[in-house]
């Protein structure tokens, strides 16, 4: 594909990226939301991480796998205690992180 | 630690000393985002290998980590330029792929109210998963600290680009980041702030039908739409349970 397409592909990308990003904080802040909505916002968080993260960790490839090569998901069990205990956004990472590497190094996962 | 976040705060602060207060936010901002850069900086250099490998010249790579800035879709961009798609479908596919941002835009949104508008402007196009996730765990130093927070997305990008730069250079080599488990750093980051989320029992509800109902969605094939529908209906049910409990 040719360089200066790829480019003015590129700024479009970055539109409908930034579009997003922006638009609910300029009509949103500011303005008094109903409590019924401020309590949804609120809910925001927690639904999406988790929407993010829990099919990455039980889903690597098309199905379910909780087999030990799915080193994802048994470092998340230890994971997610550590950071119940720790509080400690670094102490997770790295845990996670060690073990993963551990795991490898074992010749356990993909 | 003293702390000038309010900017009435910030402007007696400053006629005795021009250059701690502002300093000391940025350093915060800065400090904060380490986290993010454990993750970022493999995760671009994962980018910029494959960037390099499929034929983008080292120039669009890293334009690309200026302007677009969100790393799934930029991984899956890179894969569709490889296979010759045309730019139609790559802008309609990272709209889709980036579109669970407006949520969280829309969920800091209340934050930001004292934020000036170029302020917002600069702070929106810095909002990824991970700035987010750590912003939304800290949403009064949002609120009473534009500068730490612009910061902390600013140092969140840099890292993208240096990353993303390294692999540029290191594309010809052997680029493999699984030995050291840093394919892992943004997942156990995640780990890390959903936990800190979950502060009540409806809040661990929420995530738990989120997270499960997005897993069945994925299953089922919708390999876009998962993350803001699940969310949608997550927040949704969390506020039904909310509701039903409180009355």
């Amino acid at each position: 594909m040719d360089q200066g397409l790829i480019l003015l592909t590129m700024v479009g990308m970055g539109a409908v990226t930034y579009l997003p990003r922006l638009l609910p904080i300029l009509f949103l802040s500011g303005r008094t939301l109903k409590p019924l909505i401020v309590a949804w916002l609120r809910l925001v968080p927690p639904a999406v991480l988790s929407a993010m993260l829990l099919p990455s960790l039980l889903v690597p490839e098309e199905r379910i796998d909780l087999s030990f090569d799915n080193i994802f998901f048994w470092a998340a069990l230890v994971a997610f205690p550590v950071a119940w205990k720790s509080r400690s956004l670094f102490a997770t990472v790295l845990v996670g992180m060690g073990l993963v590497a551990l795991a490898r190094y074992c010749g356990l996962g993909l | 630690m003293l702390r000038f976040c309010s900017p009435w705060q910030y402007a007696m602060h400053a006629m005795n000393d021009p250059h701690t207060s502002s300093s000391a936010a940025v350093f915060r901002g800065v400090r904060r985002a380490t986290p993010i850069i454990l993750g970022y900086v493999p995760i671009g250099f994962a980018y910029g290998v494959l960037a390099g490998k499929s034929g983008i010249s080292a120039a669009n790579t890293l334009i690309m980590s200026l302007i677009v800035f969100a790393g799934s879709a930029q991984f899956i961009a890179v894969g569709l330029f490889a296979s010759g798609t045309g730019p139609a479908v790559v802008i309609l596919t990272t709209f889709v792929v980036n579109l669970r941002h407006l949520l969280m835009a829309a969920s800091l949104a209340p934050y930001l109210s004292k934020w000036s508008r170029r302020r917002q402007a600069m702070f929106a196009y810095e909002l990824t998963d991970e700035t987010f996730a750590l912003h939304s765990t800290a949403t009064r130093d949002l609120s009473d600290c534009p500068l730490e927070a612009l910061s902390l997305n600013v140092t969140a990008q840099a890292s993208w680009v240096l990353g993303s730069a390294l692999g540029v250079v290191a594309s010809n080599l052997i680029g493999d980041v699984k030995p050291l488990g840093l394919d892992y750093a943004l997942s156990a980051m995640f780990i890390g702030l959903l936990v800190s989320q979950c502060t009540s029992p409806v809040r661990v509800a929420t995530a738990v039908f989120s997270g499960l109902l997005a897993t069945v969605l994925f299953l089922a094939g919708w390999h876009q739409f998962h993350i803001i529908a699940a969310t949608i209906a997550g927040a949704t049910f969390g506020l039904a349970v909310e509701q039903w409990t409180k009355g």
